[in-house]
Formats: C-alpha cells, structure tokens, sequence
C-alpha cells in the first residue's frame, strides 16, 4: 500500500490551514498585548494612577477616569445583583419548568443580552434622565433642572440593565448546583420555601453569586455606549460626591485623549497607560471569575 | 392494645396520566415499626413520601382518598404542611447532610423553628445526637463540617437532624441501602431502640432488614397493597400468592 501523494499533500494543507487561522487568533491577542504593555508601562506610576489629568489633559494622570470607573461598577453592582438574584431565585426555585411565564422571562433575559450597548444607552436617556429624571425635577424641585440630565446614578442603573442577563444566567446556574436532596432534606424538617433558599440554597450558591457580580463588573468596566448619554463627562475638575454628579471613566478617557485631544501625539503615552490600567483591571476581574467558576465546578462533580 | 397513628382509606395517586397507587387502604399502628416491600416501582416510596407530602413538590402528583394522622385528614385544605412536616420527619435514602457543621445540621430544624437560645440548642443537639446513637462518635469535633463523616455517620447524622425537630412519626425511605454492613447493622439496631418514642415507618429493599426490624410489613406490588400483616406472618405464611413468591425470591 503506498500512500497517495496528492492526498498526503492534501492532508497536510488542510491542517496547516486550520492550525494557521488558530495561531492567527493567538498572534492577533499576543501583539495586542504587546503593543498595549509596552507601550503603558512606562506611563504607569504611582503618581499618573493617582493624579487629575493637568494641562488641558494633556499631562498628568487619570485618577477621575478610575474613581469613576468603580463607582460606576459599585452602584451598578447594588442595583443589579440583588435584582438578578432575585430573579433567578423565582426561575429555579418558583417557577415551574415549562410555565408560560418562565419561558417568557427566559426569552426577555437572551433578549437583553444581544441588545446592542449603544440601544441601553438610547433607553437610559429616554428612561431614566427624559422620564424618570424630568417627573423628579417636576415633583420636588419645581421644575429645577438637576435629575433631569446626565449623572452617575442614571449611568450606573443603564449598566445595571445591561449586566443584568449576565447577573441572572450565572446565579441561576449557581442555584441549580445545590442539590435537590438538600432542599427536601429542609422541606422535610418543617422549613418554609423561603426558609430553605435562604438558609440552605443560597449559602450554597454565593459563589456562584460571586462569579455573576464579576463577571457583570468586568462588562460594566469596560463598557462606554450605555454611559455616552447618561452621566459620563470629557473632563470634570472634581471627583463626583453625589448620585447627581457626572463622572470620568477609563473606557471613555481612552475615546476622549484619542480623539478629541488637542494634541493627539503629546497624549499618547496617556492613552497606553490608561488603555492597560483597564486591560489590567479587566483581566484581574475575569480571572477571578474563571477561578470561582471553576471551583463550582469541581464542587458540582463532587 | 396498639393504637393507630396513620391510616389511609381507599387512596389513589396519580403521576400525570399513571396511575401510581391504587386503592391503599392501610392502619399502621404507633410507636412500632412497620415495613413496606416491594419489587423497585411498586410504589412503596411513592407511599411513604405520601405520609408527609413531600409529594407535593412533584409536578403532575394528584391524590385521591384520605390519609389521616392521628384522625387528622392531612390533605384537608386547612393543614398546614410545614406544620405536618415538623410531626412526620423524614430520613432520605442518600444521606444528605448540609454543608455546615455537625452541630449546625442539628439545630437546622430548631433555628427554623425561632429557636436561637444557644443552651437549648446545645441541649436539643447532645439529646438528638445521643439518640441516633453517633455523639460518642462526634461530640469532640461538633464545629466540624458534617460533610467529613463517613456515610454511615452521615446517615445517623441525619436521623440526629430528624429528632432534634422532635417529630412523632420517623418515615424512611431505605436508609441503609447505601451502606456497608456494619453501618447498616448500627442503622438497624438504632431504629429498633428509636420505636419506644417514635413512630417508624420505613421502605427496604432488604427483606431480611424488614424481617429483622419491623414489626408489620406491607408487600407493594404494582402499585397495590397486596398484603399487610405481623412481619412474622408475612414472613412465614403469607396469605397471597404474591407475597410469597417475593419474600421467597422467585422475582423482584
């Protein structure tokens, strides 16, 4: 039997074409970091991570654009998590698996995942600062304008909204890890429903909790569209001291020095130095999912 | 003079478009331990989860008929079931302690209940303990996690877990049947001593369990109470035909 030469060469092209396109993926996040690392690491002190920027933004550092950054992800992470849990509570715990109502919110929660951001954004706007906003001004402050336009509460309940599925799909995922003998054993001791997913279910998925509240901080973090309309500002001379205030973020910052900076090369080093301090912090925040991920996980296997 | 603790009259249950029991109709007297055999799917745990309606938490599970405890109908509207569940405890065929520690297994059902008084606790947990017979076994490490006992451990464990709620009726549904033998032996010798206080009822698979430990048994089959009588006689003179084929091995 002799091999066919023209089906071995055949063989070893297809391979090397697939095996190409899969280090090309490498290659492209290998030289994105690259570049990004090399070209912020010089611009990282202490001094740029802790200073306002100087100088029309053109020198100085970016401590705003962080302190609003995990404001913003603080205050989301308040309105979103309690909500997504409850609502995963009421899927796996009281819902039954293929009521018309469970379905619906099922399809409502996929359906808020594939919304674009900027279209958050756009809601935010209308909802939030055009409608709720405007009603506050109207009922409290006689018509005084001070709700009625971009903050950072109205910026924070626009990315809880986009965070929410993610909230929702992994505590879900983490409520049905804990076993169902448990929750009999509870019943069966004279616990209430709520008793039992207070004191057994839940306590057995604040990992799971843990992970939904990262993973949904790392996409806020990142995040600009949801924010453009609702609270975040070019530059504010002072750190926001009240849910009405605008605010800086890193996202936003890197949009801002490299567009609409007066000197578009002066700031450069500023761009890299703010672009990895968010690379960074959003690593950080995914690793430490994939930690508490895997650790349920093994957990479940148990 | 035995007086009757549960009794059921013409009882049906469906699951879904099955049905799973048929006309049961049973006395099961107090503070003795009664057996239900069967073959697997006969429905004698179907039976027994009846007893404290943790059927309840199946979908499609509709009952028919009238089971009483002591002359109560607990499927009336009015019952409470949390409140059934507190009288009529029950021991899980896979042990299945919390992840918290021995001690706090233990006052699981007390805490629920309001109780946070940290003597009575303690109390109510040594009492439980000695009573499942494991606080010999346990009583220097009570903070550590319930999850490092053996399984038989795990398994007196929760039958601790069951009397600290102070239930008169115990319902167990194969507690040993995922056991080594010894551990099955203390299982069998703690039920024993447990019928002077408590109502037993429990499912086996282990005819020889059943003729050991009960003092009536009931053979399932098919969904149907084809016999109840004294373990004795069921053992060696049973009135049906089917009875005897099983107890005899000839199927199931």
């Amino acid at each position: 039997m002799i091999k066919s030469f023209r089906k071995n060469i055949k063989g070893i092209l297809i391979e090397g074409l697939t095996l190409s396109s899969a280090l090309l993926i490498i290659a492209i996040i290998v030289v994105m970091i690259v570049v990004i690392v090399i070209g912020g690491k010089n611009q990282i002190s202490w001094e740029f991570l802790t200073s306002f920027p100087k100088d029309g933004m053109t020198k100085g550092g970016i401590f705003p654009a962080i302190y609003g950054t995990a404001l913003l992800v603080i205050i989301m992470s308040v309105a979103a998590v309690p909500f997504g849990t409850i609502t995963a509570i009421y899927l796996t715990e009281y819902a039954k698996e293929n009521a018309i109502i469970a379905k619906v919110i099922r399809f409502a929660v996929r359906t808020l995942a594939v919304i674009p951001s900027i279209i958050y954004g756009l809601f935010g706007l209308g909802f939030f600062i055009k409608f709720v906003g405007v009603q506050m001004d109207n009922t409290f402050l006689g018509g005084q304008l001070k709700w009625g336009q971009p903050n950072i509460l109205w910026a924070s309940l626009t990315m809880a909204l986009l965070t929410l599925p993610v909230v929702i799909v992994s505590v879900e995922e983490a409520l049905k890890t804990v076993p169902k003998d448990l929750r009999a054993a509870s019943l069966a001791l004279g616990a209430t429903k709520w008793q039992t997913i207070w004191r057994v279910v839940l306590p057995g998925s604040v990992s799971g909790i843990m992970t939904g509240t990262i993973l949904a901080v790392s996409r806020g973090a990142g995040e600009v569209a949801p924010i453009l309309f609702t609270g975040v500002a070019y530059y504010v001379a002072t750190l926001p001291g009240s849910f009405s205030d605008q605010f800086m973020v890193l996202g936003y910052h890197i949009y801002v020095m490299t567009t609409q900076s007066a000197n578009v090369d002066q700031t450069l080093p500023i761009q890299f130095g703010t672009t990895l301090v968010l690379l960074a912090l959003t690593f950080i925040l995914n690793i430490s999912a994939i930690i508490l991920r895997y650790r349920i996980r093994k957990k479940k296997t148990n | 003079m035995t007086v009757e603790k549960i009794h059921t009259e013409n009882m049906f249950l469906h699951y879904g478009t099955k049905l799973a029991l048929k006309d049961i109709s049973i006395k099961i007297p107090e503070k003795k331990v009664t057996a239900f055999i069967g073959p697997s799917g006969c429905g004698k745990s179907t039976f027994l989860r009846s007893l404290n309606r943790m059927n309840d938490l199946i979908d499609g599970v509709k009952i028919e008929g009238n089971i009483f405890i002591d002359d109560i109908n607990i499927y009336d509207k009015n019952i409470d079931v949390v409140t059934l569940r507190k009288k009529v405890g029950m021991v899980f065929q896979k042990s299945n302690p919390f992840a918290k520690s021995i001690y706090e297994n233990i006052a699981y059902g007390p805490r629920i209940n309001g109780l946070n008084d940290k003597k009575q606790l303690d109390e109510i947990v040594e009492t439980a303990l000695r009573n499942a017979a494991i606080w010999d076994e346990v009583k220097d490490r009570l903070g550590d996690s319930a999850l490092g006992l053996s399984g038989g451990q795990q398994q007196r464990l929760c039958i601790a877990r069951t009397l600290a709620v102070n239930p008169e009726i115990v319902l167990m549904d194969e507690p040993a049947s995922a056991l080594d033998p010894l551990s099955t032996s203390k299982i069998e010798e703690l039920i024993v001593q447990l019928k002077e206080n408590y109502t037993i009822v429990i499912v086996t698979h282990n005819m020889q369990q059943a003729a050991r430990i009960s003092d009536n048994t009931a053979f399932f089959y098919l969904g149907e109470l084809i016999e109840y009588d004294k373990t004795k006689k069921i053992f060696t003179n049973p009135d049906k035909k089917q009875t005897e084929d099983y107890i005899t091995g000839r199927f199931g």
